[in-house]
């Protein structure tokens, strides 16, 4: 395996580093560029919809088709019994069937499938199926399921020195706990997939999926096919955000299972408000944390307990809760510490990836802490925080990975000096004097997110890179386009190599039969894994072309510099149109494909030690909001980052990603309210119930700035991983508001507040503040 | 059969189900795959389009949700999706409309779903407001579409780019001044399997109609009857669009007080209402999206009866007729009395709702009008309160409220009204008054809020009412929808 080095020696001539428009934006502005229910379909497509359970957790006990049979348009109806196969679609452990067999699991699970002519008969007949049942109680309750030890997996614990004796020692501990809603994708394209027979038996799937080779395992392994017979096309999602990753694969295998009985096209596409009820959601977590700390706020220990609402299968769910546990430190060492992980099994749709993975879940504890310790002691909660960053000689997280780069205090200087926090934090407190109902907080939380996915086989990529005799290239790679920009990335990685500009490179649909055993495009490791596998396959070629030109020109390879469409070497120069056709009739392959795997990385599980990260992603934020405390409505007056890309590939396009996830972020610790009725019915199924945010919620001032720091690691172009890291930086959001609502008490008691803190939620903090208030008055004055 | 105008095209159809909306239409009957669905139930905006109608001697445009608004609704309309925006076939970015361009230089697409609802969300901005209007008016015409990539902060930014480019003429100007020049004359209706739709142009033909047809369903601009259709895949057997009636699209305001036409947009009444009574111009902005407003109507919210709408606890604090006739005459009254119970109205099927009726603005008059939502745009109240009364040597008399999220219907609070009749304004009297409601007021819990938290917040608007009114204490945050 090879590493080039990847240092941009001139960014003004380069593709990398510009800030270059996403590579469809123009096709996306015209309302051309299609989506898979875009596509054209074959004259006799038929539509397959899922029949869906209605009780939570019971037996079937009989199923009558008739009334949909005789429905018009209906061709067939399909149950588990039809399935060739293997009825199970768990993406790493069994547990996740595609249709229901005896039991139903969740609410709304399918059943049966209806294939039909059209979508709207597919549908309709589909709500004629009559299931009877014998309902059994659900596991409806996190904590029943913690009191149970109810798990879909065990759990799992990591430990550093002596907790115990740490307790023991420090003067002070502190003990909370803490809520968290999970969160709807809502990406704006609902699951889709469009799955057509070819005349070898084989079927071709378009899908909207983050992860085709998964679609195409899953549609082999459910129609007892070899892989070779099933290719997956993916040329864009309209938005993923880990709600593709393996929530995409049930839609495309049925669709593909009706295919396979009915020899036709099948098109099954969710309508949203069942997309909501069928796929899974990010983990809604309880967590709660016992910590103990000297007289300047410094942990001594921690005992942090996370646990995560799985729903009712495995599915990813594993990792998810390692993730979570891997962040509960966030930035901040602890000097002792015990972080416990349980994978609570409930009666609901299974919860799976949703940019962050169980992070975001994990790492709002460490700022709980943070807060907690602050007001306690009557200090800054910055003070706290800076005095627990990670540093030379308190550098070991509780998974006993070493902290190799210590960024995060000049972040925060640089922000707190850009972004004047001494000056608005005094403003802030005088405002609240002056303010009796309308009350300010602010925050400033940083991150540092482990970039690996924590599966070590899954940090591999492969690309393939065509130069044609024209000059211009073709481009493919394993990951998939989903709005984040790694196609223009990408492109502008293989342009760069070439030397050419990044309109000579056309990126291709993802497509498992061009580049195969693909991981998922997730873990913001997009840019990173198929960045340097494209990268790779490129060089091959230049160095192809590199010993052509010595050989032809009899010069020296080290004089060779690809350039401006243009080959320079000692004694002369070629355009690369003429240096393509040249190799073309030496007989030189223009043809290569990349691969890649992330190095250094290893984790023992047994041990719970390792380098499951092959570094960090850092970033700062500094967020002001406001609270009524009357009616608990509020907003976010203004925000500042800090980010670290390390040397940005697309800086435009990371900043993209930096804005979108804190408003994402900001969106989930906020207004997204996920609420399951008694009987385990998702009550918030659509975005009438379910808000996300709008326009308006867009910080009034929103100040997002890129920290110039290349990333010490030899990642391509010394670039860092986006996607996930800058949602965290929303935690601010959820600071500033714990803030605002501390100040009715003059920040002397620590509110609780659960999320999303909807106004209904912030109003009762600030009521219970009040409370505490009059407790303590009633308490002087006696 | 209807007319109307698709993009540079004279559509003319005759056989269309009633039910079908112009988002499946255009993708399922014309390939025109430009328009997105994002949730087929008006909340996400990925499917605006823009519709234009002649007003006044010129077209207006304006976006309206594809997915809620039915084929039959244009006739005698211009039809413009984001397909024809733009007609290079080569793509370069000086061959595109300025909201197009603006969206793809400031790096406001990502991944490209929302992105078609919010060009022509855009568009409409950019041909209705000459220049740059300022962030307010940007977030009121783009509030009802969801981006989940962006963070919008690039979005708004296009807005206020798109006005540095050159303007262009827009490649279907010629076809929609001919198409109005020529409007349709017959009386359109759709019929397609035994289902009708007509689209009176008259009260009159209205009325027989429906004396014709008692079990019709009425539909102006669809935004929450469309729901039945995307949502509970009903059809009906004949559905009366009301959105042609003349006489119900009228707005006057003389010394008798204000009409407004049940078939009146809210983008068409609520300018000219809310020169009369400003205290409601928060809650009528936040009222659904502009898509919504420039669809939605008066009469289809009473119609509908929901206990949720905005609206009518509005019009039950400032007194309001609602006028109902049928071919046997009209009859009137007052809005709260027409709400009976949870979705049920009095009505009969014979009758229409023609307009409401506001009494002339009291001198002395207080209003006070809340939302309170989960978001502060688009979004559905968890409680609304308004209150009106009259202020006499610092007396309040006359006092009505109308509460809407708090019981079934919207309702009035009358031992509320009875405890504040007559006391001074004070903010001892609003806090005696307040606690009265948890006994009076019985609301649900439910997804958007618990009854704890409906009941709390109701009592805590009354001082904020104090508070604003009376004295300069900051009682509203500064969220930029507001």
């Amino acid at each position: 395996m090879r590493h080039f080095e990847t240092i941009v020696h001139d960014k003004s001539a380069a593709a990398v580093g510009r800030s270059l428009k996403h590579e469809s934006a123009l096709t996306q502005v015209t309302g051309r560029a299609r989506y898979i229910d875009d596509q054209p379909m074959p004259g006799d497509c038929l539509h397959a919809y899922p029949v869906m359970a209605t009780i939570s957790c019971g037996k079937i006990t009989s199923l009558d088709t008739s009334k949909a049979l005789a429905h018009d348009g209906v061709v067939t109806i399909l149950l588990a019994d039809d399935i060739p196969g293997i009825n199970d679609i768990g993406a790493v452990f069994p547990g996740d069937l595609l249709l229901a067999e005896k039991e139903v699991c969740y609410h709304g699970q399918p059943v049966l499938l209806v294939v039909a002519e059209s979508y709207e008969q597919a549908r309709r007949a589909a709500r004629l199926v009559k299931i009877n049942y014998v309902a059994t109680s659900a596991q409806l309750d996190i904590h029943n399921a913690i009191a149970e030890q109810d798990w879909v997996r065990p759990p799992f614990q990591l430990q550093r020195g002596d907790v115990e004796q740490g307790f023991a020692e420090a003067p002070h501990r502190l003990h909370g706990e803490l809520s968290l809603g999970g969160q709807e994708h809502f990406y704006l394209e609902g699951q889709v997939a469009l799955t057509e027979p070819t005349d070898d038996g084989g079927i071709f799937v378009r899908s909207s999926t983050q992860h085709p080779s998964e679609v195409q395992h899953m549609v082999a392994h459910a129609l007892h096919k070899p892989m070779n017979q099933i290719t997956v096309e993916m040329r864009r999602m309209g938005g993923g955000f880990g709600g593709k990753e393996t929530q995409a694969a049930p839609w495309a295998v049925l669709a593909a299972l009706a295919t396979y009985h009915t020899g036709k096209a099948v098109k099954l596409r969710l309508a949203r408000c069942d997309d909501f009820r069928l796929t899974g959601k990010r983990h809604p977590f309880f967590n709660h944390y016992d910590v103990a700390f000297d007289d300047d706020g410094i942990v001594k220990a921690a005992d942090i307990t996370v646990n995560g609402n799985c729903g009712y299968s495995p599915d990813l769910s594993d990792a998810i809760v390692d993730r979570a546990m891997f962040h509960v430190d966030n930035c901040y060492f602890y000097e002792n510490v015990r972080v416990t992980g349980n994978r609570c099994r409930l009666n609901t749709v299974s919860h799976t990836a949703f940019r962050g993975f169980g992070g975001p879940q994990g790492m709002i504890v460490a700022e709980a802490i943070m807060d907690d310790i602050a007001r306690y002691l009557g200090k800054d909660p910055l003070d706290v925080r800076r005095a627990n960053l990670y540093r030379p000689g308190r550098e070991v997280t509780p998974y006993h990975q070493t902290v190799e780069q210590f960024i995060v205090a000049d972040m925060m200087q640089s922000l707190c000096d850009e972004a004047d926090y001494a000056g608005r934090r005094q403003a802030i407190r005088t405002f609240n004097l002056s303010s009796p109902i309308i009350k300010r907080g602010l925050s400033m939380t940083p991150v540092k997110f482990g970039i690996s996915f924590t599966v070590q086989h899954l940090n591999q990529a492969g690309a393939l890179v065509h130069v044609y005799t024209d000059g211009t290239i073709h481009l493919n790679h394993g990951g998939t386009e989903m709005g984040q920009g790694l196609n223009t990335k990408v492109q502008q990685i293989v342009a760069h190599a070439f030397g050419v500009d990044p309109e000579r490179v056309a990126v291709s649909a993802t497509r498992t039969d061009k580049v195969p055993n693909t991981s998922a495009t997730a873990a913001s490791s997009g840019a990173d894994l198929n960045g340097m596998a494209a990268l790779n396959a490129a060089e091959a070629i230049k160095s192809r072309l590199i010993d052509l030109l010595v050989n032809e020109y009899e010069t020296d390879a080290d004089s060779i510099s690809f350039e401006n469409n243009s080959v320079r070497f000692d004694g002369g120069e070629i355009s690369f149109t003429e240096l393509a056709s040249l190799a073309y009739v030496s007989r030189v392959s223009l043809s290569a494909n990349g691969y890649y795997a992330t190095p250094k990385i290893h984790f023992d599980r047994a041990s719970a030690t390792g380098r499951p990260f092959y570094y960090y992603s850092h970033g700062v934020a500094l967020t002001e909001v406001e609270i009524d405390t009357l009616t608990g409505e509020n907003c976010v007056r203004r925000v500042d980052v800090l980010h670290d890309v390390g040397n940005s590939l697309n800086p435009a396009i990371d900043i993209g990603q930096i804005e979108g996830a804190f408003v994402q972020g900001m969106g989930w610790l906020t207004t997204e309210d996920l609420q399951w009725n008694a009987k385990g019915e998702l009550a918030s199924s659509g975005p009438a119930t379910y808000k996300i945010p709008a326009i308006g919620d867009t910080p009034a001032q929103f100040n997002v700035r890129l920290f110039d720091s290349a990333n010490p690691e030899h990642t391509v172009f010394r670039s860092k991983a986006v996607g996930e890291p800058p949602f965290m930086l929303a935690n601010s959001v959820w600071c500033a508001l714990r803030d605002a609502v501390a100040s009715v008490t003059d920040h002397r008691h620590n509110p609780a507040l659960n999320t999303p803190a909807t106004p209904e939620r912030i109003l009762r903090a600030v009521t219970e503040e009040k409370q505490w208030l009059q407790a303590q008055e009633a308490v002087h004055a006696e | 059969m209807i007319e109307f105008l698709l993009n540079q095209t004279p559509v003319q159809l005759d056989a269309v189900a009633p039910n079908m909306n112009v988002l499946d239409w255009l993708r399922t009957r014309n390939g025109l795959m430009g328009t997105k669905e994002g949730c087929s139930s008006g909340d996400c905006g990925a499917c605006t389009v823009a519709v234009g109608e002649w007003m006044d001697g010129h077209i207006h445009y304006r976006t309206m949700n594809a997915c809620l608004l039915l084929v039959g609704n244009l006739h005698g309309r211009h039809l413009i999706t984001v397909d024809t925006l733009t007609d290079a076939k080569e793509l370069t970015v000086d061959q595109l409309h300025p909201a197009q361009r603006a969206l793809a230089e400031c790096h406001g697409t990502q991944c490209g779903f929302c992105t078609p609802g919010f060009i022509m969300s855009m568009f409409v901005l950019y041909r209705n407001e000459p220049k740059y209007p300022g962030k307010k008016k940007i977030i009121d015409a783009l509030g009802g579409n969801l981006c989940r990539c962006t963070g919008y902060r690039p979005i708004l930014e296009a807005c206020e780019q798109m006005y540095q480019y050159p303007r262009s003429d827009d490649p279907f100007r010629q076809a929609a001044e001919a198409f109005f020049v020529q409007r349709p004359k017959q009386t359109p209706s759709l019929k397609y399997n035994g289902q009708n739709f007509y689209l009176p142009q008259s009260l009159a033909d209205l009325l027989v109609l429906k004396a014709r047809f008692p079990g019709a369903r009425l539909i102006a601009g669809g935004t929450d009857l469309s729901l039945e259709f995307t949502q509970a895949l009903k059809s009906f057997q004949v559905i009366i669009s009301v959105i042609d009636v003349a006489e119900m699209q009228q707005f006057n305001c003389t010394g008798a007080g204000i009409t407004i036409g049940a078939a009146t947009r809210y983008a068409d009444f609520v300018p000219g209402f809310v020169e009369h009574y400003p205290e409601a111009a928060e809650m009528l902005h936040r009222l659904g999206s502009a898509q919504i407003r420039n669809a939605g109507t008066l009469g289809g919210s009473l119609g509908n009866a929901s206990p949720i709408g905005d609206p009518a606890p509005l019009l039950i604090a400032l007194n309001a007729t609602v006028v109902l006739a049928s071919v046997n005459g009209e009859r009137s009254l007052p809005v709260e009395a027409f709400f009976l119970d949870y979705r049920k109205i009095d009505i009969q099927p014979d009758e229409v709702i023609v307009r409401v009726e506001i009494p002339p603005r009291a001198e002395q008059l207080t209003l006070a009008c809340y939302k309170i939502s989960k978001r502060m745009e688009d979004d559905i109240s968890a409680v609304l309160l308004a209150i009106a009364f009259e202020q006499i040597e610092g007396r309040m008399i006359n006092v009505r409220t109308g509460f809407g999220g708090m019981a079934a219907t919207p309702v009035r609070a009358l031992q509320l009204e009875a405890s504040l009749n007559g006391q001074p304004f004070t903010e001892q009297t609003l806090q005696t008054a307040a606690a009265l409601i948890p006994a009076e007021l019985k609301p649900m819990t439910d997804v958007r809020a618990s009854r704890h938290y409906r009941l709390q917040v109701c009592q805590n608007l009354l001082q904020r009412l104090w508070l604003e009114r009376s004295t300069d204490t900051i009682a509203r945050v500064s969220h930029a929808a507001l």
